[in-house]
């Protein structure tokens, strides 16, 4: 729809960030998605998130597959490297890139089709692997680019745009992440971007595969009466089933936090992630309580939202792997290569 | 078809058939090995099943003291240890051969050939009066074979004696079973045959200055010389080993002695797919990277090379061939992937394909395929196939120069962005059709936007006509350009020139020196080039285009090097003669003189299945 140069936009209330630089410096190119598109609000909070945390634009890694979802790495931060791959594959790019370079932030961009259907492999791959990267899937239950096609995370009895009724259960990808280890898992809707932003603050500084899956409405497919993925839909059945804060190495700690009871966790870097839990018994940290309760609330007719579960001490891919602190780009070849010396020695071997 | 010489010291060649699965393959390997230390060029050959336990197995060797280690299909001594194949494997001797077999039980009368030498030697039975447990019997069976032909083909006792204590030195029990087991073989034969047989080796000079060993480790091998850190993979046989090799190379040379940890990483995906895709985010990344797979493997990658294609990523692919199509043949050879490795993935796309000949090329090609994809920032295949990667071959020595640094081709540092005013990741700046590229986290300046999708020479999303071609028309002549850096083809021309040549690539290249010599011997000279690279640079061009016939010898069924030389040269497909083996064993002399002979003589070419 946009065929309009970006106006630059300026913010004369916004103070710069540590790093002298305000939100226009996180932004990307000008959005080609529907107005209204909820994948767009993400890119806002995307870009929020970069300029609270003081992320230096350049060390960013933006990688994603292909769909309205991977499209949006143009949309933020332009200094950074982005990589549009192909569908269903960022998982595979990012964890090449995150073997190879492992200082930078890793931000793969999602959608349902490219990661629950042709994708689905290399998203649990990842998770079980743990790559050290944000992981955000823009969920809105159907396929956009080829014009409301159902996707696998479509509610059965969600009614299409045509009038067709979906009858195939949904993959749930916050039940699967959980279900195959991973360590930060969160749920959040892209019209809330008061619980959206600290919680992807927390998934940048998350040690470990951070996943992030955001209902995020289609308003040109998946936006009408019948729809499950819909904004009225969301808004009205959205529960949030724990409140999270995220407070940064360093920072004050001045919110209130009212009444509820506080649950604070430390994050590899120092950083402290609260959650304010709505419900008395519900634990962040136990994994298996987590997938009780949101079977609970999806039985309910209603979609858990929050920071659902975190731990910190898991390994990442290079634990696992037990490779050197420096990126391996920065490795001289001169430790990389052995020598003629240690090469007569290998075919004496040979002989 | 060919007189043979008769068979005899140091020129034989003979068949070990074994079940797959009781230890017989160290068995072999230790004949192989004695052969070679004492100084006598020899090849092996492993024909084995797609089993891991149980079925029928072989191992085939020839001694050669001229250097030929081409595979001979004509074998003079056969060892048959395994009953499920004994029909056949009697079947297969060359008549006034050799066979020596297990009469622990007695043979089928039916079977015996009265033009065959018969040797029984009561392996099973020995074993049992000297072995406890099952398991140990049975390796010690496979031992006493050994024992035998030592005795029956004059090895010298002393060295395999050297190398079962190399072996087995520090475990005490195993040695002094093993050399009990190798002296109850020997000394039956020495006691019952005329030991040593006319087909025998005596020792001579001939491995000096050489070794021994796979394509596959040495391929591994020039990965970790070349500077790559990254290896993705997903296991399919032949090329696993490659991997398996990398690994066991990296552990000992490229582990930090202060903290124990690793200055690389070796993942292995969950498919080809990801393994690719991993490849290219490393590339991508700036890490040397690479992926070893067969030809189901790049079927499967072939999404992601057309990627790596267009969007100029460097990205190695060691393509160990085994038969296809499909799964094929998992476990036996084929050259059947060339079309696929030239041009995979949809769209228009061409890739830098390399052709190793044996495993000293497997190390060359290796460290040439990481230079050449990051300086023309594009796929690169390394076209092995089984029998170069899973055969331990004799080979000159490897060298390397310790001067050697990558070619890390065109890419910025963060002093080079800063000097540039706009840095845009598509543009033909030095007009060699090779953009300058970055990576990421370098510097802010130097972003710019990966896609697989339509872009211009900015690095821009683009859906015009023009912008479109400029990009595609640019990256034809960047390829293009590769011809004169890919490996430079070996010719082999007889004084004057002959009016008829060969073309052949990768393996097939010791069978076909081995025909040439021969009709060379007998009056019919022919030049030869062997094609080491793809694209093809000019010498391929000149070398057709001064032969009136060109016989073109490789292992498909479809003629897939012809195809791509009437394609991508001037030369008239008429003249380019296809000689063609393919039913999976690697190829022989005999067969390349069969194909060539039955045209040159006149007679109808008739496929011989190997």
């Amino acid at each position: 729809m946009s065929y309009i140069t970006k106006p630059v936009a300026r913010h004369p209330g916004v103070r710069p960030n540590a790093l002298g630089l305000t939100p226009r410096d996180y932004e990307g190119a000008m959005s080609t998605l529907c107005a209204g598109c909820g994948h767009d609000s993400i890119t806002a909070a995307l870009v929020q998130t970069f300029y609270e945390l003081d992320v230096e634009p350049h060390r960013v890694a933006k990688l994603s597959g292909i769909g309205c979802s991977s499209k949006t790495p143009t949309y933020f931060v332009s200094q950074a490297h982005g990589f549009n791959s192909v569908h269903g594959r960022m998982p595979s790019i990012a964890a090449g890139a995150n073997a190879a370079n492992r200082d930078l932030l890793h931000v793969g961009i999602s959608g349902d089709g490219d990661s629950l259907s042709i994708g689905l492999g290399q998203m649990c791959h990842a998770i079980r692997r743990n790559v050290n990267m944000v992981y955000i899937l823009e969920n809105n239950g159907v396929y956009g680019l080829t014009k409301g096609q159902f996707s696998a995370s479509a509610d059965v009895g969600s009614v299409s745009k045509r009038g067709e009724v979906n009858r195939h259960g949904p993959i749930d990808p916050v039940d699967l992440a959980l279900a195959l280890g991973a360590t930060f898992v969160a749920r959040s809707f892209s019209g809330d971007k008061r619980q959206l932003v600290p919680i992807l603050k927390a998934a940048c500084r998350h040690h470990g595969l951070a996943f992030v899956d955001v209902i995020s409405p289609c308003v040109t497919f998946n936006d009408h009466e019948g729809s499950t993925k819909s904004y009225a839909h969301t808004r009205a059945h959205a529960h949030e089933v724990i409140e999270t804060d995220f407070v940064p190495l360093r920072a004050e700690i001045t919110a209130d936090y009212g009444t509820g009871a506080v649950h604070a966790v430390t994050m590899h870097d120092g950083s402290v992630v609260r959650f304010r839990k709505v419900h008395e018994d519900y634990d962040p940290t136990d994994r298996g309580a987590v997938l009780a309760h949101l079977r609970e609330v999806r039985n309910r007719g209603e979609v858990a939202t929050g920071l659902l579960y975190l731990e910190e001490a898991g390994e990442d891919l290079h634990e696992f792997e037990n490779t050197v602190d420096v990126p391996l780009v920065d490795v001289p070849y001169e430790s990389l290569c052995p020598g003629s010396q240690a090469l007569e020695e290998i075919q004496q071997e040979w002989r | 078809m060919a007189h043979e010489a008769q068979p005899g010291v140091n020129d034989f060649a003979f068949k070990i058939g074994t079940v797959n699965g009781t230890g017989s393959a160290s068995a072999n390997s230790l004949i192989l090995q004695a052969l070679f230390r004492m100084g006598v060029p020899v090849s092996g050959k492993n024909v084995f099943p797609s089993n891991i336990q149980g079925l029928p197995t072989w191992y085939e060797i020839r001694v050669n003291r001229d250097g030929y280690t081409a595979r001979s299909s004509r074998f003079h001594l056969m060892v048959a240890m395994n009953a499920q194949s004994l029909e056949r494997d009697i079947a297969e001797v060359e008549g006034g051969g050799w066979l020596l077999y297990d009469s622990t039980r007695a043979l089928d009368p039916d079977l015996v050939r009265d033009d065959v030498n018969f040797m029984g030697i009561p392996l099973a039975r020995m074993c049992a009066e000297r072995f406890e447990g099952a398991r140990v019997r049975i390796l010690m069976k496979n031992i006493g074979y050994v024992g035998a032909l030592v005795a029956l083909l004059n090895i010298d006792m002393a060295i395999v004696d050297g190398m079962l204590e190399e072996k087995f030195g520090a475990r005490k029990g195993l040695l002094e079973a093993n050399h009990t087991a190798i002296r109850m073989g020997y000394d039956y034969a020495r006691e019952h045959f005329e030991c040593p047989l006319p087909v025998r080796v005596e020792p001579m000079g001939g491995t000096e200055d050489r070794v021994m060993v796979t394509g596959n480790s040495a391929a591994a091998l020039g990965c970790m010389y070349a500077g790559a850190t990254v290896g993705a993979w997903y296991p399919i046989t032949p090329s696993t080993s490659l991997m398996d090799a990398f690994k066991s190379y990296c552990r000992r040379f490229r582990v930090d002695p202060e903290t124990g940890k690793h200055n690389f990483c070796i993942l292995q995906a969950e498919d080809e797919l990801a393994a690719a895709g991993m490849v290219l985010g490393a590339g991508w990344a700036g890490a040397r990277a690479f992926t070893q797979t067969s030809g189901p493997g790049i079927s499967l990658m072939s999404e992601f090379v057309g990627l790596a294609y267009y969007a100029e990523i460097p990205s190695v692919f060691f393509d160990v061939q085994r038969t296809g199509p499909s799964t094929g043949m998992p476990t036996r050879t084929q050259q059947g992937d060339i079309l696929l490795a030239a041009y995979a993935s949809h769209g228009d796309t061409k890739h830098i394909v390399l052709f190793p000949a044996d495993p000293r090329e497997c190390f060359e090609c290796a460290v040439a395929a990481f230079d050449l994809a990051e300086r023309f920032q594009t796929p690169v295949f390394v076209l092995s196939d089984l029998d170069i990667g899973m055969n331990d071959w004799m080979i000159p020595k490897l060298e390397w120069d310790d001067d050697y640094r990558p070619d890390r081709g065109k890419v910025l540092s963060a002093e080079e962005i800063e000097a540039v005013e706009h840095f845009y990741r598509y543009l033909d700046v030095d007009g060699d059709g090779i953009p300058y590229r970055t990576l990421p986290g370098v510097h802010p300046r130097g972003a710019y936007f990966t896609r697989g999708s339509g872009h211009n020479k900015y690095g821009g999303y683009t859906e015009d006509a023009d912008e479109y071609i400029e990009v595609v028309d640019r990256i034809a002549r960047k390829v293009r350009s590769a011809a004169d850096h890919v490996l430079a083809p070996e010719v082999h021309a007889v004084d004057g020139g002959a009016d008829v040549g060969i073309v052949s690539l990768g393996g097939c290249h010791w069978a076909v020196l081995e025909a040439r010599d021969h009709m060379l011997a007998r009056g019919m000279p022919l030049d030869y080039l062997r094609v080491k690279g793809f694209p093809f640079n000019d010498t391929v061009e000149r070398f057709l285009a001064a032969h009136d016939t060109v016989f073109v010898v490789e292992q498909n069924r479809d003629a897939q090097l012809r195809t791509l030389l009437a394609m991508e040269t001037a030369a008239s497909k008429d003249k380019l003669i296809p000689v063609l083996r393919y039913g999976g064993q690697p190829l022989s002399r005999d067969d390349v003189l069969a194909g060539i002979l039955s045209v040159l003589e006149g007679a109808p070419v008739k496929e011989v299945s190997a």
